[in-house]
């Protein structure tokens, strides 16, 4: 394999807790904490995690929109601090779609201006052309070219989806951050815009990072998967593997508490709890994020933070974090509550 | 532990009885028919679901049920009966009390629902010492016993926060809390669990499923998410378009979903068990906009055993080939006719 597309080294976003009449910084939240997995060209990395595990944060790092307090990124063989400092570099490159589509567009544009000053403003095309080009984008997402003349409200979401990509790929960028993009719609259309996307990957070798809280969704669309807890990843792997035999405790969590349409499944599953509230960023503990949390958890895992490596004999790309995981007990319950009766 | 008891379908009388109602927004020269001919019933102790997608009419429903809706909406037809009494012929006072006691709602989210200026246990206390008439010190004790019984800890210590101080889980928690303070007979959950996130969603819906079981009440539960329903209902209805295509127990509308949206509408879903597929099948095209009704049967657009029947007539619900309990509101049956076209391309 050549060097991955998009490559994270020990990222750490962290913002400032400033108080009192001086601003005074007093703390800080350790949104995104010592990270570190690559993005394949032509692929898809799911990133997963609850609300303020640090997924959105880390998507916006990538493009440069959040500052790095550590770490470093390269986007295609180039590193992401000289890309932020060659204005126009970086959006050529990578670029981000939001959930609500709705809020992204400006009201009072048609699609086509829409459209057109994107194109516009990054000199894409000249002047003549840009309409042109509008409407061979209308067409790549699937949408009529009369849509050009129509405003944002008079869209579905679904369609107003497919705008927001088109605009994401009207600068022809390698890598975009998808953030949430299906989340807010129905579920009939959300399949509509998952195909759309995997088409255009395969058409265009575009490299996506999908961010969802998901995990049918994700397991669906992507390559490999990134487990967020508490700005940390507790686990990485191929999409297959991580599925079926999750290694860490969360991610046995996970997988337990998705609803299933299935009722005899629904019925007979074991569910793993996941006890207490998420740990707070601004007063992280020594040792695991996640042993709060934990049905496993012992006093090793107050004291010393579990690193990342895989488990016995089984694909070496699988990893997790966690230091109980080989345990045979441990194995079998976590075996049971994310399949059990699912397999 | 398991969300689900196998009891049958209940014999017992409905407690909430719902007949041919429709809902319509705007005067008559302007009427936009939100809800059209909705029957649904559920007996004590009895758990049912009302899936369907946005703008389906199942929230505006359960909205003239409690006769809570917005203004410029009004029941355009149909009856309501709650424990023998009829809802839509109550004075304004009479359907306070009903609400509540009788009929009870959680919705979505927890921090529109909730009183940002007053604490958890101010406004728990609120109704209880207004409506029932317990002095202050009882409706305080009643109102930690309640955050107990649904599991937020310390809750004599959680009666003075504010809402915000809450996580989003324990909010819901709270609203629960406040929904069964006055032992209501039916409690109607809104997307309980669409803002929370997975691991939050499990708990509170095992929390609903226990309390419903413990205090007795039937349980209607709207929703979205096919999965959320096949774990903590007995008896399902889907709607579309403002109309119920399909009503069966939980576990035969699952094994053999008999309507073809209900049946392209679980082929659209992705799944978290199971082989991965190499695309997803969504459903074609966008439901319709009520402003515009479709002629025919509102789905025969995105259907894909669609006949040229189902152009300009409306399927009744009736029970199906199948028989028994499993109406379907449509002119084939999807489990002995093949498809008259492929489902489509994302339609445009």
């Amino acid at each position: 394999m050549s060097t991955p597309a998009i490559r994270l080294k020990d990222v750490s976003i962290r913002f400032p807790i400033r108080k009192g009449v001086l601003r005074r910084v007093v703390g800080e939240v350790r949104a995104v904490d010592s990270i570190s997995f690559d993005i394949n060209e032509g692929e898809t990395v799911g990133l997963v995690g609850e609300s303020g595990s640090g997924k959105s944060t880390t998507g916006r790092g990538l493009l440069g929109l959040s500052h790095l307090s550590g770490g470093t990124v390269e986007c295609f063989g180039q590193d992401l601090a000289a890309l932020k400092r060659d204005r126009g570099a970086l959006p050529r490159i990578s670029q981000l779609v939001f959930q609500d589509p709705y809020a992204s567009l400006n009201p009072r544009m048609t699609i086509g201006e829409t459209l057109g000053e994107v194109l516009h403003v990054h000199r894409l095309v000249p002047p003549a052309e840009i309409g042109a080009r509008v409407a061979k984008l209308l067409d790549d997402v699937g949408l009529r070219r009369e849509t050009a003349e129509r405003h944002p409200h008079a869209l579905s979401g679904g369609q107003r989806q497919r705008v927001a990509i088109a605009r994401a790929l009207a600068i022809e960028p390698k890598f975009i951050v998808l953030d949430e993009v299906v989340s807010a719609l129905d579920v009939s259309i959300q399949g509509q815009i998952v195909n759309l996307l995997q088409d255009l990957q395969r058409q265009r070798n575009l490299t996506y990072l999908f961010i969802t809280h998901d995990l049918s969704i994700v397991r669906h669309v992507s390559h490999s998967i990134v487990v967020l807890y508490g700005g940390q990843i507790m686990e990485m792997g191929p999409r297959d593997s991580l599925f079926a035999q999750p290694l860490h405790p969360y991610t046995s969590a996970l997988l337990s508490a998705v609803p299933v349409p299935d009722p005899r499944i629904e019925r007979a599953r074991a569910r793993l709890e996941v006890r207490s509230e998420p740990p707070d960023p601004s007063a992280p503990l020594p040792g695991c994020r996640f042993q709060r949390s934990c049905a496993f958890a012992i006093s090793r895992c107050q004291i010393e933070r579990p690193v990342l490596r895989p488990i016995g004999s089984h694909d070496s790309r699988h990893v997790a974090a966690c230091h109980r995981m080989d345990e045979p007990l441990v194995r079998e319950a976590l075996s049971r509550a994310s399949h059990g009766a699912l397999s | 532990m398991t969300m689900h008891s196998n009891a049958a379908p209940s014999p017992a009388a409905p407690i909430l009885e719902v007949s041919h109602l429709g809902v319509a927004y705007g005067n008559d020269a302007r009427k936009v028919q939100v809800v059209h001919d909705v029957s649904l019933a559920v007996s004590p102790g009895e758990a049912l679901g009302i899936v369907g997608e946005s703008g389906c009419g199942k929230s505006q429903t359960m909205l003239a049920v409690l006769r809570l809706l917005p203004r410029g909406g009004r029941v355009s037809g149909g009856a309501v009966r709650f424990d023998g009494r009829d809802v839509l012929a109550l004075s304004a006072r009479d359907v306070r009390g009903i609400r509540g006691h009788g009929l009870a709602l959680i919705s979505q989210d927890a921090l529109t629902a909730l009183n940002p200026a007053m604490t958890i246990g101010t406004q728990m206390a609120e109704p209880l010492i207004h409506y029932d008439g317990v002095s202050g010190a009882q409706a305080r004790k009643r109102c930690a016993e309640l955050l107990d019984l649904v599991g937020i800890p310390g809750a004599t210590s959680r009666l003075g926060s504010y809402p915000h101080e809450l996580s989003g889980g324990m909010r819901q928690r709270a609203l629960i809390a406040m929904a069964i303070s006055a032992n209501p007979k039916v409690l109607i959950a809104d997307e309980p669990t669409t803002a929370l996130d997975v691991t939050t969603q499990a708990q509170i819906l095992q929390l609903i499923d226990r309390l419903r079981r413990d205090l007795g009440m039937a349980l209607i539960l709207i929703t979205h998410d096919l999965g959320v329903v096949a774990g903590v209902t007995d008896r399902v209805a889907v709607m579309y378009a403002g109309r119920v295509v399909e009503t069966a127990t939980t576990e035969d509308l699952f094994a053999s979903p008999r309507h073809p949206y209900t049946k392209a509408l679980l082929d659209s879903t992705a799944r978290i068990e199971g082989q991965v597929s190499d695309r997803l099948s969504p459903i074609p095209g966008l439901p319709p906009d009520p402003r515009s009704p479709v002629s025919g049967c509102a789905f025969h657009p995105r259907c894909s055993y669609v006949r040229d029947v189902c152009h300009q007539d409306l399927p009744q619900l009736v029970d199906g080939i199948a028989g028994g309990e499993h109406p379907v509101r449509c002119f084939v049956d999807p489990f002995v006719t093949a498809p008259a076209r492929r489902a489509g391309e994302a339609a445009r």
